[in-house]
This record gives C-alpha cells, structure tokens and sequence, in this order.
C-alpha cells in the first residue's frame, strides 16, 4: 500500500483555519498536511488545539473558514457523499435498539445491500474484530472496550478509504486501550485503509502511527511531524524498545517546545 | 404448571390486598353504621352491577369509543405535529413555548363550550379526550425526537445519510420510549376527558351520565357499579396500551 508520486494524496490539507462564529474561537490556523494512502498518521495536542476539529473538517462535518481539503483527490463533501469516510468517535456510539450485527449492518444498509450480502459481510467483521457469536448480543450487554470494537468493525464494515478516529479509545482503561492498540494495527494491516487518528497520548501515537503530527495549542497550528521510523510490524514489546522511547521524547519536546510546559502537562502521558 | 404457580406468587399479595380491603370495606360499614350515600357496601355495587349489567356495559362501551376515538385522534395529530416540530426546528421553536403552557391549561374547563363547539353527543366527549391526550404527546414525542445525541446524528450524516434516513434510523427509534409512556398517560387521560365531558349533558347510555343521574336520585349503588365499569375498562384501556408497547418495543422498526 503505497502510494506512488504520480497517485492523488489520500488526504490533502491546505491552508486550513477554522474561526468558530459562536463565540470567535479561533481553533485551527494555517493547516497544511498531505497524508498518503495506506499511512496511518496521529494528530496530538492539547486539549482545545483544534485536532478534533480538523477531523471533522476532513470528515466535511464542520466548514472551514479558509483553506480546502482534498480527499483522494475530491473535495471533502463529495467524498463524503461517495462515502469514503468510515468514522469513529470517542464514544462508540451504538444504536441501544440495534442488535450488535445490525448496528455493524447501519451503513451497508445505508448503501442498499442487501439482506444475504449484509450478513455475511457482518460475519467477516465479527471475525476481524473477535466478537464472533455476539451478533444477538445488544450494545449494553457488552463492555466499554466490546463497544469501541463493534464501533470500528462499522466503521470499516463497507470498506471505506478513509478512516477518521477521534480519540476512539480514550475513555478506555490502560490495559484495554493497550490490546486495542494492537487489534487496530492488525486490522489497518488487513483492511490496508488510510486512518487519520486523534489521541491525548503520546505512547499511542507513537505506537500506532507511520507519521505524528504534534499540535500547537489554539490557534491549532501544525508544530512539527515525527515520522516513526519503528518496523512495520509492532507488538507488544515495540513499546519497549529504545527507539520507541527516544521517538515518545521527540514528540514531548516537540509539544514542550511550542505549547509551553503548562500545556504539555495537560496531555497525558502513559510512558511515566 | 410451575409458570402459573409463579404468576401466582406474583400477583397473590396484590389479591390478598384486594380482599383484605373489600372485606374491610363491608366490615367497616356495618361496624360503624355508615350512610350508603357516604359509602355503599361492596356486596350491594356487585349486587348492582350484576342485575344492570346490560345497561352499565351498553354505557361503557359508548363511553369507552368515545375515549379512544378521542385517544387516536389526539395522539395521532401530537405524533404529527412533533414530527414536524422537530423536522423544522423554526417553526418548533417558536410554537414550542405555546405547547407547553396549553399543556399546563386545565382542558376539562372547556367541557361545557364542547358542547356547542362540537354536538351534544360523541362529538364534544372526542374532542374533549383528544385535547386533553394531545399535548402530553405532542410534548413526550418532541422532546424523544429531539433528545438524540449530537455524536449520532454525526455518524449518520458521515454516512451521507439523509434526513429522512436520519429521522427512520435514529430519531423516530429514540422517540419511541418517550411515545409510549406518554400514550399510556393519554389512555388514561381519554378516560377521565369522556366521562367529565358527560357530566355536561349527552344521550342517557353513557357512563356519566349514568353516574350523574344516579347520584341525584340517591341510587348510589348504581353510581358506583357505573364507576367500576369505567374502571375495569379504564384498566384494561391502559394494559392494551401497554401490550403494544411491548410488542412495538420487541420488534422495533430497525429490528426486522
């Protein structure tokens, strides 16, 4: 999965400022940024830098005041009329009234497939995300981590290009949040889509990420990006290597440097 | 077997109250030399409602169609009218103030105007009942329609969905729950807006005026056999209202 020089970005950032008319809140301030397809890049910050809103100016859910933004080569409202876009919130945000297979059926069903097709597609993501035999089960039967998994198999359920993540597993113990971390590098391995992926935490970015994107604090600018040059491959033990440290510390002194030490220490950091 | 003997121990201290307070009742008015027009003995109403059987259901059932002719037609112009309240927020907001203060107006009050506003008969008892079922409705449903999280309309307009998916999808399923309690508090409602409304003149078959009359000739054994049939139907007004919910609630219109 990547992309050759000649092949459209699959997302293209430019120039992006977002002034909020309720209350003049400048959030996001010149934003340029080209992701390729197959990336999966973090967006971190602190809270209130705009990162959550530069996904939902991708995601065309919110306008940006200036600037445009470019989705494989089409403008972000068209993408997402094409449904490109697969997102996932902070919340899982299930349906109480949907079983666990219709809930991870809502887009297909949106895209008009049909019965027979829809059920075996929900079986692969049952699979895909390790929920195989809960398709009956209702969303407040399972766990806050079930959840987030049943969110991202229907994110990715119609195999969208793009996948937009608004800090899917903050609300998450560690432990959890850590064996998540995992099971979605093995999906984006398997589903091979391109994640922008917002976070509070500097070791999951960094876990995660070919690319981090540090944010300035409001007016969210992009303070500096670290490629994380770890292999391909992570495990568990990835989070222990020197590397994996030296990359965390590049990031923390990236976000010391801009955002000033009181900011920086609003971010939570699970390397202590 | 063991199914009924459950329901059994579900419901056995309900009856045993029940029976506890009838024989109380009789007791007490024999004990205390009660006037039967303060209070008749429970052998005498079933006495009562037993040998005017044919007249008392015959009256019922007249008063019981005007409740839920009053209830359908009240409940079902409130789901309307919050489906397009909550469809145009414009419009909702500025109605909505005015919806919640009529809620407030004691309805019952324009009982004896009913009559020359919409016939002696059926027609102010209906119009009675579906006034008094439709703002509790009207403002259940809205605020149902209009509870749903931000972050699910969210995910839906991710999808490209449009509003009318939006509206089948999210908000009329969320809506649901608060439709149906408000329904059953409208049941109720039907009941009591049909009977009051009799009180106000009418054909003699209907259960209030049955009541009435009774009450002014000291029949109040009559009163009170009439006023047991309001309630049984009352009651089973409401268990109905309650079944469908179940029903609706089992099979919800995403479920299928």
């Amino acid at each position: 999965m990547t992309g050759t020089e000649h092949a459209p970005a699959a997302v293209s950032i430019a120039g992006v400022s977002k002034v909020f008319e309720r209350g003049g809140t400048h959030a996001l301030e010149g934003i340029d940024l080209d992701v390729e397809p197959g990336e999966f890049v973090s967006f971190i910050g602190p809270s209130g830098c705009g990162k959550s809103t530069l996904l939902r100016i991708v995601g065309d859910l919110i306008q940006p005041t200036a600037g445009s933004v470019l989705v494989g080569g089409k403008s972000a409202h068209q993408a997402r009329l094409d449904r490109d876009y697969g997102m996932v919130f902070q919340e899982a945000v299930l349906y109480d009234w949907r079983t666990v297979a219709k809930n991870i059926a809502l887009p297909l069903e949106l895209l008009g497939w049909d019965r027979r097709r829809r059920q075996q597609r929900v079986q692969e993501m049952l699979d895909l995300v390790e929920l195989t035999g809960f398709d009956r089960h209702h969303p407040w039967q399972l766990s806050g981590g079930m959840q987030m998994r049943v969110a991202i198999a229907r994110a990715l359920s119609f195999d969208p290009k793009l996948l937009l993540m608004d800090e899917p597993f903050g609300a998450l113990d560690e432990m959890t949040r850590e064996r998540l971390n995992l099971e979605l590098l093995r999906i984006w391995d398997a589903a091979g889509s391109t994640v922008l992926f917002v976070t509070h935490s500097i070791s999951e970015a960094v876990f995660l990420s070919t690319r981090v994107v540090v944010m300035s604090p409001r007016p969210g600018r992009v303070a500096g990006v670290v490629p994380i040059d770890l292999p391909r491959a992570r495990t568990a033990d990835t989070r222990e290597e020197p590397r994996f440290f030296e990359l965390v510390t590049e990031v923390r002194e990236l976000l010391r440097g801009r955002a000033g030490l009181d900011e920086a220490g609003a971010v939570s950091e699970e390397v202590a | 077997m063991t199914g009924s003997l459950r329901r059994l121990r579900e419901w056995g201290p309900a009856l045993v109250v029940l029976a506890l307070v009838l024989v109380g009742w009789q007791l007490a008015i024999e004990a205390f030399d009660i006037q039967r027009f303060l209070l008749p003995k429970p052998l005498d109403i079933a006495d009562t409602f037993w040998s005017e059987r044919g007249q008392l259901w015959s009256a019922g059932v007249y008063t019981f169609s005007e409740a839920v002719y009053g209830f359908l037609l009240g409940s079902g112009a409130a789901v309307a009218a919050a489906l397009v309240l909550a469809r145009w927020r414009r419009v909702g907001g500025a109605l909505l103030p005015y919806f919640v203060a009529a809620n407030a107006i004691p309805i019952i009050a324009f009982a004896p105007i009913a009559n020359a506003w919409f016939g002696i008969e059926k027609g102010s008892k209906i119009a009675i009942a579906a006034v008094l079922c439709f703002f509790p409705v009207l403002v259940n449903t809205l605020r149902g329609l209009t509870s749903v999280r931000p972050a699910s309309i969210e995910l839906m307009r991710s999808y490209a969905a449009s509003g009318i998916e939006i509206f089948r999808r999210v908000r009329i399923p969320t809506a649901l729950p608060y439709l149906f309690s408000a329904l059953r508090v409208a049941s109720v409602l039907a009941m009591i807006g049909a009977i009051v409304g009799e009180y106000f003149g009418g054909s003699q078959q209907q259960l209030g005026i049955i009541i009435k009359n009774a009450a002014a000739l000291f029949q109040f054994e009559t009163a009170w056999a009439a006023i047991v049939v309001a309630c049984i139907l009352g009651i089973g007004f409401y268990l109905a209202v309650a079944l469908v919910e179940r029903a609706a609630m089992r099979r919800h219109p995403s479920e299928q």
